[in-house]
């Protein structure tokens, strides 16, 4: 196996790790305060290529590998998981999914869109009463003429109501569950498409996470991505490649973390000498350093699977499920690590805790990709 | 040829560049002539201003009363304002004409533009930003006994250099020494080899001597030949503004006093003191996050963990307990010196000087003391 | 029109420094990074390579390592890349080392309407000599200390920055600029440039390369080229505990007022 990043990988770690530390970090506590989406910040990562950077040259993009888009977001996340999700959902959930089934006709007008364009994608899959259960969803598709007629709502959109460009499973025959689903590419100017309900959350407070409703919503044929009822092939398919991007994100937030943790009990001095010193602190940070270790090699290799063209969806869920698990862990043992100062605003340690929350739950909860790392050896 | 750089004999005096700048000398120019002065009387030699411009003899004078026994004055229409080709065209005529054995620039922005292209054009050694010159040994070597981490016996037997392989008694160079790498280490050169030894001199360290007026009044003024012609000058000078001191921000800024919550019984009045003490030297004003919070400052005054992190020439922490958010944003500033009433206030423990008393009290005597310092200067 | 822009690989003086027990750099122990002004020397030979389509050409002297940099800086943007490296040049002053950079521009060739641009000074050094010094040897005019700058045809309008306000000064191409970094921004590499970089063309000059340039000479370049030695390095003294001055009253403000202008602090 082998273990080095390529020059370009090193580059591109070494320019977003840069990135983040000046144009991120500074602003990621206002960010989080103010739960504003930070457009400014991604309008540069779209100048610097890293939205869409996964799109093949031909359609506006850098024909990024997907180890490559996983560094970016792990650096991005190390200072701002809220930018990282952003990143992660524009390029895994909604170029992912164009760039595997779009037609050539769809790849040149919404990649170049994704890329060049600047406008930012997201994802609809869940519903109120379909989450982890898909089959249930009851946003319907009607085919009428040379257009779809699209009802219903999706919840939980991150990117809801920063995102141009959709991409939204619906059920073209309800009789047929999960076989009776499509997928569409959905601009929010078409007629009948609206934003809901803007979510508040315990953490992500950068990520713009709303309700989008679709009321009589009129879709060109031409918009139905790859061909009817094997959307939720295509949702599977996308969430598979989503997992690596999350567990990317889960990464940067536990190195974050404990490189705060790491450089606060060096200063903080307690009972005569740097809490550092005490061996309770350093055993710990030798735990979290193995589990980031672990989970960089389970991430890595998940990513490196897939850009060869191998089965990836067993190594994306267990980087996923134990990247999360490790991100809520350590982000946790920081605050505590922190004390008192770690439960207040004045440090960023409370809010990568409740960012690293959400990691456990979603594009698939820690239970899902149990079910799913179970299936694939049962 | 009649220049010949290496025939080190034929080579006497120490010069200054004096720099004028709209027909005023720079302050620098009295730093270096009376730094030159103790060189030149090392070396036992003449120590020689050097002006040019245009219609600028009458400035000649002062620079005697700084210890110059002579100033060479190059005056032509051509050298009105400072360019870089007009001048150094100008300096290497005189210096190739003139031969002396040491040229010193103030370290300027002017300076720095034109020390290195005279050196490249003359083919001599120039060391940059130099901050202590030496000839006499036994001083050099007291010196670097004050100065340096050097083993004792290493600076006792510091008499030669290795120059190609031979041995070099270098009692009679120039010691050029000067901060590298960010000032984490210092280094003495030496141009051993070729004359003039060139260096530029950071401005505002070296010690001023007394003006004496009869020494001005002794100063000979010499106008060397030279020619300066459009040719040489090579750029246009389109106007020169002088710019009021812009504000400059906390990040930036190289002296920041802060104040704290210790500025509550009269908050006003702290913030003014602070002031006081910034304008003194040059920098600006921050605050803890007390400050703040409560409304005292605006919120660009900041300094910590939420705030800005700083790394000043000086930082000055007024009624500061010295909170970890605080420290965090301040204590790789290169000299924090704290004010504060309790003398177990955790500031002290990161402090480089630490006064224990009311902040009131104290930096009106501490502004005044450095104005004091300053001008004796 | 092409831009050749100098640049330099330096130890992050920003960080820890790590010296050696004889007084020398532990430069093993260092990160490296491009010299911060140099960056900003490379943006702005971008944005008028972004305004007029000119060539960008950047150039450094330095072990075999240094042409990762020159990768990086390809990837923001920069079209070629030249490692000026030969054990020859090895212990070369700034006087030997512009000598060489010299030479190497000359062999990459400065025409009519070309511009060499070089940061302010090197953060290892801080001397600020080398740009002044390839200008001298190029018989090029210099401006250094360049805040903004604008081109018209071939003249060149810079704000040169004095300590108290600035110069507009205007100058011919070809010239050497040196660049602040009140210049600009630097760009970051961009995804784009990183999967370009290492299929741009990157030239070693050894000193095969450039031995008949007339500036390239045994007694002008490497360790016997340099007109100055270095006697000897050393640390100042380790920064001590914290020193509480005793009392509170004008003698101890005068105190630590003398011991601040003693050191050159204030």
């Amino acid at each position: 196996m082998d273990f080095e990043l390529t020059q370009e990988q090193e580059l591109i770690r070494k320019t977003m790790s840069e990135f983040t530390e000046h144009e991120i970090k500074p602003i990621a506590a206002e960010t989080d305060r103010t739960c504003a989406y930070p457009k400014g910040t991604i309008d540069q990562l779209f100048r610097y290529g890293i939205m869409g950077m996964s799109v093949p040259k031909e359609y506006g993009g850098s024909g990024a590998d997907d180890l490559s888009a996983a560094l970016a977001i792990e650096e991005i996340s190390k200072a701002c998981a809220s930018t990282g999700d952003i990143v992660a959902t524009h390029n895994g959930l909604c170029c992912g999914p164009i760039i595997q089934n779009g037609t050539e006709e769809q790849k040149q007008k919404y990649l170049r869109m994704l890329t060049e364009g600047g406008k930012l994608g997201a994802f609809c899959l869940t519903e109120p009463d379909a989450g982890s259960d898909a089959s249930k969803g009851t946003t319907v598709a009607k085919l009428e003429g040379d257009h779809y007629v699209l009802n219903g709502s999706k919840i939980f959109i991150t990117n809801g109501y920063a995102a141009e460009v959709f991409v939204v499973f619906a059920m073209t025959d309800p009789s047929k569950g999960t076989k009776g689903i499509s997928a569409f590419i959905v601009e929010n100017t078409f007629p009948g498409f609206s934003v809901g309900k803007h979510e508040e959350k315990m953490g992500l407070h950068g990520s713009p996470t709303a309700e989008i409703v679709f009321t009589d919503c009129i879709v060109p044929k031409e918009n139905l991505l790859g061909k009817e009822g094997k959307g939720f092939k295509i949702a599977m398919q996308t969430l598979d490649g989503g997992r690596i991007g999350i567990a990317a994100q889960s990464l940067g937030l536990a190195e974050g973390a404990m490189e705060e943790a790491v450089n606060y009990t060096k200063s903080r001095v307690q009972f005569g000498r740097p809490i550092s010193k005490f061996q309770n602190t350093q055993f710990l940070f030798a735990d979290m350093a193995v589990s980031i270790e672990a989970g960089k090699l389970l991430t890595y290799q998940a990513a490196m699977r897939k850009t060869k063209g191998q089965s990836f969806t067993k190594e994306a869920a267990m980087a996923k499920l134990f990247c999360s698990e490790a991100a809520m862990h350590i982000t946790t043992k920081s605050v505590q690590m922190f004390g008192g100062y770690g439960y207040t605003k004045d440090f960023p340690i409370e809010r990568m805790m409740r960012d690293a929350k959400i990691t456990e739950i979603y594009e698939g909860t820690s239970e899902i990709q149990r079910v799913v790392i179970s299936n694939q050896i049962l | 040829m009649s220049f010949n750089n290496t025939d080190i004999a034929a080579f006497k005096d120490v010069w200054v560049f004096c720099e004028q700048r709209q027909g005023k000398l720079m302050p620098t120019d009295f730093e270096l002539i009376s730094e030159g002065r103790k060189l030149a009387d090392e070396l036992g030699v003449d120590l020689c201003g050097l002006l040019l411009g245009d219609k600028v003899e009458g400035l000649a004078k002062e620079l005697g009363g700084y210890g110059a026994d002579k100033v060479y004055v190059c005056d032509s229409p051509m050298l009105k304002n400072y360019t870089t080709g007009g001048y150094t065209t100008a300096i290497c005529q005189v210096i190739e004409e003139l031969k002396p054995e040491v040229m010193l620039f103030g370290a300027t922005n002017i300076g720095r533009d034109l020390g290195p292209r005279c050196a490249a054009r003359l083919h001599t050694g120039l060391c940059a930003d130099c901050t202590h010159l030496d000839v006499d040994m036994p001083i050099y070597k007291d010196f670097l006994r004050e100065a340096s981490t050097l083993a004792p016996e290493k600076i006792d037997g510091l008499n030669t250099a290795v120059v190609l392989g031979e041995k070099h008694d270098v009692s009679r160079d120039l010691k050029m020494t000067r901060p590298a790498f960010g000032g984490h280490l210092m280094a003495s050169i030496i141009c051993p080899r070729f004359r003039p030894a060139m260096a530029t001199v950071r401005p505002g360290v070296m010690k001023k001597n007394p003006f004496d007026q009869a020494k001005a009044d002794a100063c000979e003024i010499v106008k060397p030949a030279f020619t300066v012609t459009e040719d040489d000058v090579q750029t246009e000078v389109v106007e020169v503004v002088k710019a009021a001191k812009k504000l400059v921000d906390l990040i930036g800024a190289d002296f920041i006093v802060s104040v704290g919550r210790g500025i509550s019984k009269d908050v006003a009045g702290g913030i003014k003191l602070a002031e006081e003490l910034a304008a003194e030297l040059g920098g600006v004003v921050g605050g803890s996050r007390a400050t703040i919070d409560s409304g005292w400052l605006s919120a660009d005054h900041q300094v910590g963990q939420t705030g800005k992190t700083v790394h000043p020439k000086v930082y000055v922490a007024l009624g500061i307990s010295g909170a970890i958010q605080h420290k965090a944003g301040m204590q790789d500033s290169e000299c924090i010196i704290a004010v504060n009433k309790n003398d177990t206030a955790p500031i002290f423990e990161i402090a480089d000087y630490g006064i224990c008393g009311d902040l009131f009290k104290v930096t009106p005597m501490l502004t005044e003391a450095i104005r004091a310092a300053k001008a004796s200067k | 029109m092409k831009i050749i822009v100098s640049v330099k690989q330096v130890p992050d003086t920003s960080g820890k420094v790590a010296v050696n027990p004889d007084g020398t750099l532990d430069r093993a122990s260092m990160q490296t990074i491009t010299n911060p002004d140099d960056l900003n020397a490379v943006e702005a030979a971008l944005k008028l390579k972004d305004e007029t389509g000119c060539k960008v050409v950047v150039v450094t002297m330095g072990p075999p390592p240094a042409a990762g940099m020159l990768r990086e800086i390809m990837a923001r943007g920069a079209d070629e890349g030249v490692l000026v490296s030969a054990r020859e040049f090895g212990g070369s002053d700034t006087y030997a080392t512009s000598q060489i950079l010299a030479a190497a521009i000359s062999r990459i060739g400065v025409e009519k309407d070309d511009i060499v641009m070089c940061g302010r000074q090197a953060i290892d050094g801080d001397t600020a000599q080398v740009g002044p010094q390839i200008a001298e040897k190029l018989h090029l005019p210099q401006v250094t200390y360049a805040a903004d700058i604008q081109k018209t045809g071939d003249t060149i309008t810079v704000k040169r920055m004095l300590e108290d306000g600035y110069m507009t000064i205007k100058v011919k191409t070809p010239c050497l600029l040196t660049c602040i970094k009140e210049l600009n921004t630097p760009r970051y590499m961009s995804v784009g440039g990183i999967f370009e970089a290492y299929g741009k063309p990157l030239a070693t000059f050894d000193y095969e390369t450039l031995k008949n340039d007339p500036l390239i000479d045994p007694t002008t370049i490497g360790l016997k080229g340099s007109p100055t030695n270095i006697l000897t390095s050393f640390t100042p003294p380790q920064k001590g505990a914290g020193m509480m001055l005793e009392g509170a009253d004008k003698a101890s403000c005068e105190k630590l007022a003398g011991i601040l202008t003693a050191k050159h602090i204030i």
